[in-house]
């Protein structure tokens, strides 16, 4: 758990007390995600709350990503063709699309681009709850926090995130084609058809199962730092909010990659 | 249908603070059911963190608190919950949730604990609008009340599950006098009406006067007065006599025997647009 300020300590104690700090902040926040999961299905309440979370999390991500897969679809088509053109090999540049989507960018993207857009309003939303009392409230009438707030933010990142990638491959691929054959004028049956033969089932499960691991990272991330905004050392009050967003935006990108890159290995 | 009793708050050696810093220390005193005990003091002596430890959202250093038979220490989880759903709690700025309306504020706990349909729920949640004056403000969001609007209408949710227990952080702070006023007199129609054990945290001492049947004074670490209120108003303790009769402590503050800043060492001169004539 974060703890209350502490007077100024040598630089090997800082040392202990930072790995501490990080061993004890590890351990609740797995001890979160487990009580925000064991929340979902508390009660039939929970159904509309998720309902109005999926709205927040999937729906109105929806033009972001449509761009940022766009966007990211015509770069690498417009890269991948000069590589290739290099080799003669223009002809595969459906499959090298679709393969570095699906498999990397996809979910890594779409991850990141959430956590900016929703992840930082979770955490900003939790924080003000708390050093306004709002939390506090919650408690007293005997509703558990951590389900009302935390869990179906959870299990709409759950459904939305796997969606939200589908979405940002298929947009990127349009790009891709947008770029490779509208633009430089490759052929168009010879894109869709190397995508077909090159892509086999365990890439698109592989992307599937990373865009589950950032959706449980960034939402318990964003969620634990918002929570536990009151006892935050470095600042008070709407400081220690914008800090707590600030940290949470920052650490559930640095998880996505290292955890994207633990995946990578084991997946494929 | 069996009557609920509205029970006793018993300290017994208690000790508040947070962590390891204790801000009161040995609080013996028993807040009598059916009535309304102010808990008085000055800034920062601990009368919050008191309620936040009877509220069980701070666990006590030493000593217990009792409610009615219930040692807060000893509840197990179904105890608690219980209890918690018995409570009601106004606090300091009213703690409205910022993303329901008010009538979703105030329904809150009905749709969390109870198995009432939505045309009930409507229905009380209407009645205890009306009874804090805010029956037409059911779809406003907090954020567009003033701040007394937002106190009132979280009296209306502590009181939705009309509870034997009414807790009230500072509800007159920061209100103007005759709003103060108005909430006094509306704390005291609901103990007439509802009977039941309120404890008021506050600093206002005309609020004090008008509503408090028993008075605990918390101040130098310790609890400076427990009784009623004529007791207070009798007593000769220097300290709660100036406290009382709300007259400064004598000092000679060094910032009063400073000259005035001069206008020469400002950044901007403004001096021309302040100057007489």
């Amino acid at each position: 758990m974060i703890h209350g300020r502490r007077p100024q300590l040598s630089p090997i104690a800082h040392l202990g007390d930072a790995t501490l700090r990080f061993v004890g902040d590890t351990g609740a926040m797995f001890l979160f995600l487990l009580e925000s999961t064991a929340r979902i299905f508390s009660s039939l309440g929970q159904f509309q709350k998720t309902v109005r979370q999926i709205y927040f999390i999937g729906v109105k991500s929806l033009s972001v990503i449509t761009l940022i897969g766009l966007f990211t679809g015509m770069v690498i088509g417009l890269q991948m063709h000069y590589a290739l053109a290099k080799f003669g090999a223009e002809g595969f540049l459906g499959a090298a699309v679709a393969l570095s989507l699906v498999r990397e960018l996809g979910p890594v993207l779409t991850a990141i681009m959430i956590t900016g857009r929703a992840g930082s309003s979770m955490t900003a939303e939790i924080g003000v709850m708390r050093i306004s009392e709002q939390v506090d409230a919650l408690r007293v009438m005997d509703i558990n926090p951590v389900g009302y707030l935390v869990s179906p933010k959870l299990a709409a990142s759950i459904l939305c995130f796997p969606i939200l990638t589908a979405f940002f491959d298929l947009v990127g691929m349009a790009g891709g084609y947008l770029t490779g054959v509208l633009l430089l004028g490759g052929n168009s049956g010879v894109y869709f058809y190397r995508i077909q033969a090159y892509m086999k089932l365990s890439d698109v499960t592989g992307g599937f199962y990373k865009s589950l691991v950032f959706a449980i990272v960034v939402c318990t991330v964003c969620c634990f730092m918002g929570y536990y905004t009151h006892t935050r050392r470095d600042a008070v009050g709407p400081e220690a909010v914008s800090q707590a967003t600030t940290a949470g935006v920052v650490t559930s990108c640095i998880l996505i990659l290292l955890s994207d890159y633990i995946m990578t290995s084991l997946l494929f | 249908m069996t009557q609920e009793i509205t029970p006793d708050i018993r300290l017994e050696g208690l000790t508040i603070g947070y962590g390891k810093t204790a801000v009161v220390s040995d609080i013996n005193a028993v807040l009598p059911g059916g009535k309304i005990s102010v808990i008085l003091g000055g800034s920062g002596c601990g009368k919050s963190t008191l309620l936040k430890h009877i509220l069980m959202l701070q666990p006590a250093l030493g000593g217990r608190i009792m409610i009615g038979a219930h040692d807060l220490a000893e509840l197990d989880r179904r105890g608690m919950h219980c209890l918690r759903q018995r409570m009601g709690v106004l606090f300091q700025d009213g703690a409205m949730l910022g993303s329901l309306t008010l009538g979703d504020n105030v329904a809150l706990p009905l749709r969390e604990h109870t198995r009432l349909d939505e045309k009930t729920i409507r229905e009380r949640v209407l009645a205890k609008l009306a009874l804090v004056g805010l029956e037409d403000f059911y779809d406003y969001y907090p954020n567009e009340l003033s701040g007394g609007m937002r106190k009132r209408a979280g009296l209306a949710r502590g009181m939705v599950m009309d509870p034997p227990l009414l807790f009230c952080d500072e509800p007159t702070s920061g209100l103007d006098p005759v709003t103060a006023a108005e909430l006094d007199q509306l704390l005291l129609e609901l103990k007439k009406s509802f009977d039941m054990t309120m404890v008021v945290v506050s600093h206002d001492l005309n609020s004090m006067r008008t509503i408090a049947d028993h008075v605990m004074v918390l101040g130098e670490g310790r609890v400076l007065y427990n009784g009623d209120l004529k007791g207070l108003e009798a007593t000769t303790d220097e300290y709660l006599r100036r406290f009382l009769d709300r007259q400064a402590q004598a000092r000679t503050s060094p910032r009063l025997t400073m000259p005035a800043l001069d206008f020469k060492v400002m950044k901007r001169d403004c001096s021309k647009y302040l100057e007489e004539g």
